[in-house]
């Protein structure tokens, strides 16, 4: 029993988080909302730090690593709102497809996720919309209870706007055949969403963190009454009550990645969301009506947060899915239970 | 990351859950704010001192078995499943113990940690003031130097377990001229000493679990200071340290009250309200990450970390979760839930979680209320300006 990261894993973090505040600030989050949305620069830089092929097998010239290792870097994703759809690729696409690597249409398209040159949006049948869809050369879809994989230019798109300004969604038309599909088997499409889960919740952690630390950072330096904001018990204990929340929503988060379990994912899933959600709600507050303007960074984090808050099942079906686990005559309760469950 | 336990931890928990269904005791002790009650517990930890289980982090040179963190965390796992009493010497073996071994001198460790573990001598705790409440560095009850003794003058409250306790640990001004954090010194003070009164304080549930203590130039030995004269402030941070960190409140506790919230939740399912079903998962999902957090945290200080302002993050955490799944429980027993005491089968769960109720509005007031914490979490997490 041992729930740490290794030094390797925590350093690869530490190497991330530096890369994204250097290349992914929040001055370029908002050059990028102001612009092309997405940066080939960038994304030329993730790839060649080996992101792209975090998950994606050796065999295919993936570095291999495991969930566990992907969701430190999808956290510092969301810490930078990062624009580009890399924690798709390497925590929701990459993971499944990996399961059919023998098929070598499929290994094909693994090399190119981990060379950076193929892209594979992801979206769940739960889901009306499936983002950055346009710009990927497949996507992973679901019909009744079977996944598929699906040619570009077999879908037809509808472009919506979301909220998040730097999030690009679409609704999918599309019509299944044999040569889409992936697994007739249920509970690929299942675990299709217990990923995207998994990786809204690592973003959310990352995402509420920064909220906490922009505000936290505003309060130290905004005067009223000839004193910082934040030397107020009532702005202090708000944002203190929000870091509670985050601290107690990780542990779980990272305990999801290790086990994939649904009784874990769900978990994980809302403490995330009421976590982020507060964070979001408290921040604004301790911007005040800075808070409430386009021109403060804040809201682009909160906008994130917001939209993951509904994908990849919202929390409202993780609540009644855990609620069949956590309230059935056999679950695994009490002081004795927590790495009982499988 | 391995989050399976070795074989080892395995063959631990197996030894702890057969020691446990052999001696806890089939019937619920009195309470330990009782005086009956307070020696039925003293029995309970001679046995569990017995069994080499009354700490089993300390060494075995102290009765110990010089147990890991993780494998407390399995003891407290079962200790709690099995419904064993609560530990009447908390402020001892939690608070107290660590702080002797890493500030006692080696006669201090040889002659408190034997006997604390054995339930010879059972510790209460001598911080607050009527004046000195959250703000600790405003003590006043002064130990003056005379010879080869301290002599006390002054009065502690909300002193927890002193109205049975053997002995009391707290902070003294030894230097009279001193103010605020400085001058005070940490003084272990048998409680049979004369010129030390004892008035019970009742609680919420009407029993006696914390006392005032009034001290009447009452003689203490030098040899009875932990640390060195003036350097008090610092030693009773470390133990409130332990206290909002790992040891106080073991995540098992809560756990096992998630559990019967689910339970009480299922016998009452028909009759209640659709939202409780939220409430009573997130109190399930909250005890859950708390021990989640604390595996982490245990995992961290095994590989050589030391606990930080997790302390205060944790104190916070379990004490407003106690509180709210007690409250969740009340909602859901409606007009039972006022049974303090009855003959119905039913009632003794019930009246659990009234007392625990009580108890629990108790968790985010002690152990440095949880004002002050979010001022720590605020200052130096944050880093927010004082």
């Amino acid at each position: 029993m041992k729930f740490a990261f290794t030094e390797d894993q925590l350093l690869f973090r530490d190497t991330v988080r530096d890369f994204l505040a250097a290349e992914c600030g929040p001055a370029q989050v908002r050059e990028a909302a102001a612009g092309e949305g997405r940066s080939p620069a960038r994304w030329a830089k993730l790839v060649e730090m080996g992101l792209t092929g975090l998950t994606v097998p050796e065999d295919q010239g993936g570095l291999g690593l495991s969930l566990v290792d992907q969701v430190l870097i999808a956290e510092e994703a969301g810490r930078a709102a990062l624009p580009e759809p890399l924690v798709d690729q390497i925590g929701i696409a990459a993971p499944l497809l990996s399961a059919f690597a023998d098929r070598a249409d499929v290994a094909e398209i693994l090399e190119g996720v981990a060379a950076g040159t193929v892209k594979i949006a992801a979206g769940h049948p739960l889901d009306p919309f499936v983002a950055d869809a346009g710009e990927a050369d497949y996507l992973l879809l679901g019909r009744e209870e079977s996944l598929h994989l699906v040619p570009r230019d077999r879908v037809t798109l509808t472009a919506e706007t979301s909220v998040d300004p730097l999030r690009r969604i679409a609704a999918v038309d599309w019509t299944a055949g044999n040569d889409t599909l992936l697994s007739s088997d249920p509970a690929m499409l299942d675990r299709m969403l217990d990923l995207g889960g998994l990786a809204a919740a690592a973003q959310g952690l990352g995402l509420a963190q920064t909220m906490v630390d922009l505000a936290a950072e505003y309060a130290r330096t905004r005067q009223q009454f000839g004193k910082a904001i934040g030397s107020f018990q009532a702005v202090k204990h708000q944002l203190a009550t929000v870091q509670v929340a985050i601290e107690f929503a990780r542990a779980p988060v990272y305990k999801a990645a290790f086990t994939l379990g649904p009784r874990d994912i769900s978990h994980a899933r809302v403490a995330v969301i009421d976590a982020a959600a507060s964070a979001a709600r408290t921040a604004i507050q301790v911007f005040g009506a800075m808070g409430y303007t386009y021109e403060v960074d804040l809201h682009f984090f909160m906008k994130r947060a917001w939209a993951l808050a509904g994908v990849w099942g919202d929390r409202h079906y993780h609540l009644a899915r855990l609620s069949r686990m956590v309230l059935s005559d056999d679950a695994a309760l009490g002081a004795d239970g927590t790495f009982a469950d499988k | 990351m391995d989050l399976q336990y070795t074989p080892k931890q395995q063959a631990f928990r197996a030894e702890v859950r057969a020691w446990m269904a052999a001696h806890v005791p089939k019937q619920r002790l009195k309470s330990y704010d009782t005086a009956e009650g307070f020696e039925e517990h003293r029995g309970w930890e001679r046995v569990l001192n017995s069994g080499r289980f009354g700490m089993v982090t300390w060494p075995e040179s102290l009765g110990g078995r010089g147990a890991d963190l993780i494998e407390w965390l399995i003891f407290e796992e079962e200790y709690y499943r099995a419904g064993a009493p609560g530990r009447v010497n908390q402020n001892g073996i939690f608070l107290l113990g660590p702080t002797l071994m890493e500030y006692g001198t080696a006669e201090q460790k040889a002659r408190f940690l034997p006997r604390m573990a054995a339930g010879d001598d059972i510790w209460a705790q001598g911080w607050s003031e009527p004046g000195a409440g959250s703000d600790m560095a405003a003590i006043r009850t002064k130990a003056i130097r005379d010879g080869k003794h301290y002599v006390i003058n002054g009065q502690k409250t909300w002193s927890t377990r002193a109205v049975f306790a053997d002995w009391c640990f707290g902070l003294f001004r030894t230097d009279p001229e001193s103010s605020r954090h400085h001058g005070m010194s940490f003084i272990l003070v048998p409680l049979d000493t004369p010129g030390i009164t004892r008035r019970p304080i009742p609680q919420l549930d009407g029993e006696p679990g914390f006392a005032e203590l009034f001290f009447d130039d009452v003689r203490v030995p030098v040899e009875n200071r932990l640390g060195d004269e003036g350097q008090g402030w610092n030693i009773a941070m470390a133990t409130a340290g332990f206290e909002r960190g790992l040891m106080l409140r073991s995540p098992a506790r809560f756990q096992e009250t998630a559990k019967r919230l689910v339970q009480l939740y299922s016998r009452h399912e028909a009759r209640v309200s659709p939202g409780v079903r939220d409430q009573v998962l997130k109190a399930w999902m909250d005890a859950e990450a708390y021990a989640l957090n604390t595996y982490m945290t245990a995992s961290r200080l095994i590989a050589g970390g030391k606990i930080g302002q997790e302390a205060s993050l944790n104190k916070i955490f379990w004490s407003e979760l106690d509180r709210s799944m007690h409250e969740t429980a009340l909602s859901i027993l409606g007009a039972r839930g006022e049974l303090l005491a009855s003959g119905v089968d039913e009632a003794d769960d019930i009246t659990r979680w009234l007392k625990g109720f009580l108890f629990s509005l108790a968790g985010p007031i002690y152990a440095g209320a949880n004002e002050i914490q979010r001022n720590i979490i605020a200052e130096r997490l944050l880093n927010l300006p004082r």
